[in-house]
């Protein structure tokens, strides 16, 4: 008898525009010590297929048209929600995707962990106290007994993470639901978390729902994989029926759709410097009160004309505060820079205004880059007009032929961005960096925001790009094996300084420092590029 | 991919047309029923108060002593003042001016305190300390006082009116746009409109602005009927409109003057400010969810 069983679950949105079949006949089970990972892209209805179980989507417009969910002998689509809280808090239990989002800011760690004993369990607080304790150091965190009385903010993301595991587990649930747990952390947090709830899962015996949008992250810890898509599970079976003998079309792509292979060098080794950067540093805060945060610190580093620059590191790096200094959107406050020769550290606004359309930047969140009151059109045609590349009359065509540049429909052009999806949205984007037909783009982190199989044509077009019109790219990013995929030289940075810089061939089969080995260790789903399944 | 050199379309009519944030506002709008009813009753004063030097069969200093103070009847519809005015005229022609101060006042306080707030708040840093500190001195002057000056140095003009509401309102206005402008210059598409470089100024009035319009307007909307309130105040403390012009301040302070023996002298006024107002607030209160669609449930 399965621990979870779900049949037929239908939910469907009636929003203004229609009604939306979120989730249309989905059935699954999930057993003790099993882990049922459940895979889609944004939109393809696998959290409500989860949330839906516990009464936490919105309703209306949500509804459930169908279908039921065993759990212990009860339906959990027929429960009244006084039942449902009950489940919520005892039976299953949900990790959610934001660590940094869903911890009370007001409320010491200690007192939101007990609360649910408390509730639930109408616990003492002192039994409740040293419960919690156990379970802080069950998951991880060092000095438990006194990081019970801490605040949220004195916890990194992955600590957070962790506590938030604490939280899930500290009622003894049979079910976690864990929506992207390690979405919003870095690679080698990733890992350990990853780890974590693989070892927890196997110690506690109980079932795992783990949703996810990327394969990759899964090969390691899934004992079975359902793929989702547009509200259906269109395949599903054990692990390594999906990784190996996947049949439909879907599955195959998003299986194609992770980057393994490495870009060949495209560039002959003498090229003439394009940016050089000596000695940079950008730091913050007040540096008299010696509270400055060093986010570059010290840098040198060389960007040769017509090569792609992989700049690698975890948040907080500095990576995208070196990128936006280049381009001078932050001011260094000492050391130089050097565009094509001329030393562009000390220059103001109204000097670097001609150099502006020269150097170019794409990036991370397409839905945050793009003024939401503005159309194609209009977004296009403003560099244009501003650098006087084209005038009234040729400036129709020259959006056009830009809109044809970046792989998007002409007849798209009167649209504003909320109207695109995310990967035509970084289209646009790229397309208005590319518009004054710049020598140098700093591209920062432009794939991270879009699905798996999105990232594979962005990254495509990038390329493309970078081919057709000649350009110099500082690709900024925390996923290796996108770097690695486009990239003819790497740097690895860490903590403002860099650590190790070399062809990407070399950093990938010969890293030379600890922090680069350990980043290449924490790659998810390394057994799946190496096609050699097995848990760790 | 299309071939660059392959026949380029012009931007023609046939093209598709995308729905702005604005239409889509404007749709969510249309649904509230509330709104809508508020809009229209809003419509009508506005038209009748426009039209009323050619609809109304009186003048508004038409006076027919012998007449005096009548209730409603079926020559005056709601019956004349003691000077035997008619006071549907009187009443339609305070709308004109209460209208008016509430519009142009809001408007004065609209352009500056939106452009001083965008500037402040985009600048940020030490010149956004000093602007913001010079609204907080102008925000702890007593402004009844404030206007009172103004009005006994001055004399009492409608202009003067306009421009010393403006003066008090545009403060508020200053604070709510540059706490908007914050957050909004911290999106990415203000920094790319920095590495395109556009000037502060553009980035301002074309990227900034009309992302923090939406909750301007909701304001504004909300403001008007503040302002209308207050000129309402000034006429009933005799610092506002002079007879016989009249405004519904005064109308309503004649009214509560007669209120024993006339009491339509005070009923009509005070229920054409009040339905006003309530337009004016259920209009507004619509235009917040349909531009917030976050905040209402839809």
């Amino acid at each position: 008898m399965a621990l979870l069983t779900v049949d037929n679950l239908t939910v469907y949105f009636h929003t203004r525009n229609g009604v939306v079949p979120a989730v249309d006949g989905v059935s699954f089970e999930v057993n003790n010590g099993e882990t049922l990972a459940i895979i889609g892209e944004s939109g393809s209805g696998k959290s409500v297929a989860c949330y839906s179980l516990l009464g936490l989507i919105p309703r209306p417009p949500g509804r459930i048209e169908a279908g039921t969910a065993l759990f212990e002998g009860k339906d959990l689509l027929q429960l009244s929600e006084a039942r449902l809280r009950r489940v919520r808090g005892k039976g299953i239990s949900i990790i959610f995707q934001d660590p940094m989002t869903s911890l009370n800011p007001f409320l010491k760690i200690g007192d939101q962990l007990i609360e649910p004993l408390r509730l639930h369990f109408d616990m003492e607080r002192r039994e409740a106290w040293s419960k919690a304790t156990a379970i802080l150091e069950e998951v991880g965190i060092p000095n438990a007994a006194r990081r019970m009385n801490a605040w949220p903010f004195e916890f990194s993301g992955g600590m957070r993470q962790r506590v938030m595991i604490a939280m899930a587990l500290i009622t003894e649930p049979e079910i976690i639901i864990a929506d992207e747990p390690t979405t919003a952390l870095d690679v080698t947090v990733q890992a350990q978390i990853l780890k974590l709830i693989k070892e927890l899962q196997v110690r506690r015996n109980i079932g795992v729902v783990f949703i996810s949008h990327d394969l990759s992250v899964v090969a390691d810890i899934a004992d079975n994989i359902a793929v989702m898509q547009n509200g259906v599970f269109v395949e599903q079976g054990s692990r390594d029926q999906i990784f190996k003998s996947a049949t439909h079309p879907y599955t195959q792509k998003l299986l194609a759709a992770v980057p393994d292979s490495e870009k060949q060098p495209s560039v002959p080794g003498a090229r003439t410097p394009m940016v050089e950067i000596e000695k940079l540093k950008v730091w913050f805060g007040d540096s008299r009160r010696g509270e400055e945060v060093r986010a570059v610190d010290d840098v040198s580093l060389t960007i040769k004309q017509g090569e792609i620059l992989g700049l690698v590191g975890e948040s907080g790096s500095g990576k995208s505060t070196l990128g936006r200094a280049i381009l001078r959107l932050v001011n260094p406050v000492a050391g130089t820079i050097a565009f094509e020769g001329r030393a562009i550290e000390g220059l103001n606004a109204r000097e670097l205004k001609p150099l502006r359309r020269h150097m170019q930047m794409i990036f991370q969140d397409p839905y945050a880059s793009l003024n939401p009151r503005m159309t194609v059109y209009d977004t296009l045609a403003e560099p244009l007009l501003l650098h006087k590349i084209v005038n009234r009359k040729g400036l129709d065509v020259e959006v056009f032929a830009l809109m044809d540049s970046v792989g998007l429909a002409r007849d798209a052009v009167l649209r504003y961005p909320h109207e695109f999806s995310g990967g035509q949205r970084q289209r646009i984007a790229i397309g208005r960096a590319i518009a004054t037909k710049p020598r140098f783009i700093v591209a920062d982190e432009p794939v991270s925001a879009l699905d798996v199989t999105i990232q594979a044509q962005i990254l495509n077009l990038l390329l493309e790009l970078v081919d057709r019109f000649d350009l110099t790219m500082l690709f900024v990013s925390h996923d290796l094996a996108v770097v690695r995929y486009l990239s003819d030289r790497i740097v690895v940075m860490k903590e403002g300084q860099l650590v190790e810089s070399g062809s990407a061939h070399d950093i990938f089969t010969n890293p030379q420092q600890p922090y680069t080995r350990a980043l290449l260790k924490a790659i998810p789903g390394k057994s799946l590029l190496s096609g050699n399944l097995s848990f760790e | 991919m299309t071939e660059v050199n392959a026949p380029v379309p012009r931007l023609t009519e046939a093209m598709p047309k995308g729905v702005s944030l604005w239409q889509d506002a404007w749709v969510r709008l249309r649904k509230n029923k509330l709104a809508m009813a508020g809009l229209g009753i809003l419509l009508l004063v506005i038209v009748l108060c426009i039209l009323a030097p050619w609809i109304m069969p009186y003048g508004y200093e038409e006076q027919d002593l012998a007449l005096g103070a009548t209730p409603p009847s079926s020559a005056h519809w709601l019956g004349t003042d003691t000077f035997g005015r008619d006071m549907l005229t009187r009443v339609v022609y305070g709308g004109r001016v209460s209208l008016a101060v509430g519009i142009i006042a809001t408007a004065v306080a609209l352009l500056v305190g939106v452009t001083y707030g965008a500037c402040a708040g985009y600048l940020g840093g030490r010149v956004d300390a000093v602007m913001m500190r010079l609204v907080d001195i102008f925000y702890a002057l007593p402004f009844m006082i404030f206007i009172i000056l103004l009005m006994v140095v001055f004399g009492r003009n409608l202009l003067l009116l306009f421009l010393a509401i403006g003066a008090v309102e545009w403060l508020t206005m200053a604070r709510i746009v540059r706490g908007q402008v914050q957050s909004v210059r911290q999106q990415e598409y203000v920094e790319a409109a920095i590495s395109l470089g556009l000037s502060p100024a553009t980035i301002i009035f074309k990227h900034v602005i009309p992302n923090v319009l939406g909750p301007i307007i909701v304001y504004a909307t909300l403001t008007i009927p503040q302002v209308m309130l207050l000129e309402a105040f000034l006429s009933f403390l005799g610092l506002g409109i002079q007879p016989p012009m009249s405004s519904w301040g005064l109308l309503i302070s004649y009214g509560v003057e007669t209120m024993e023996e006339y009491p339509w002298l005070l009923i009509y006024p005070g229920l054409a400010l009040a339905l006003t107002l309530f337009a004016l607030n259920f209009f507004g209160d619509g235009l917040r969810d349909a531009l917030d669609p976050k905040a209402s449930k839809d």
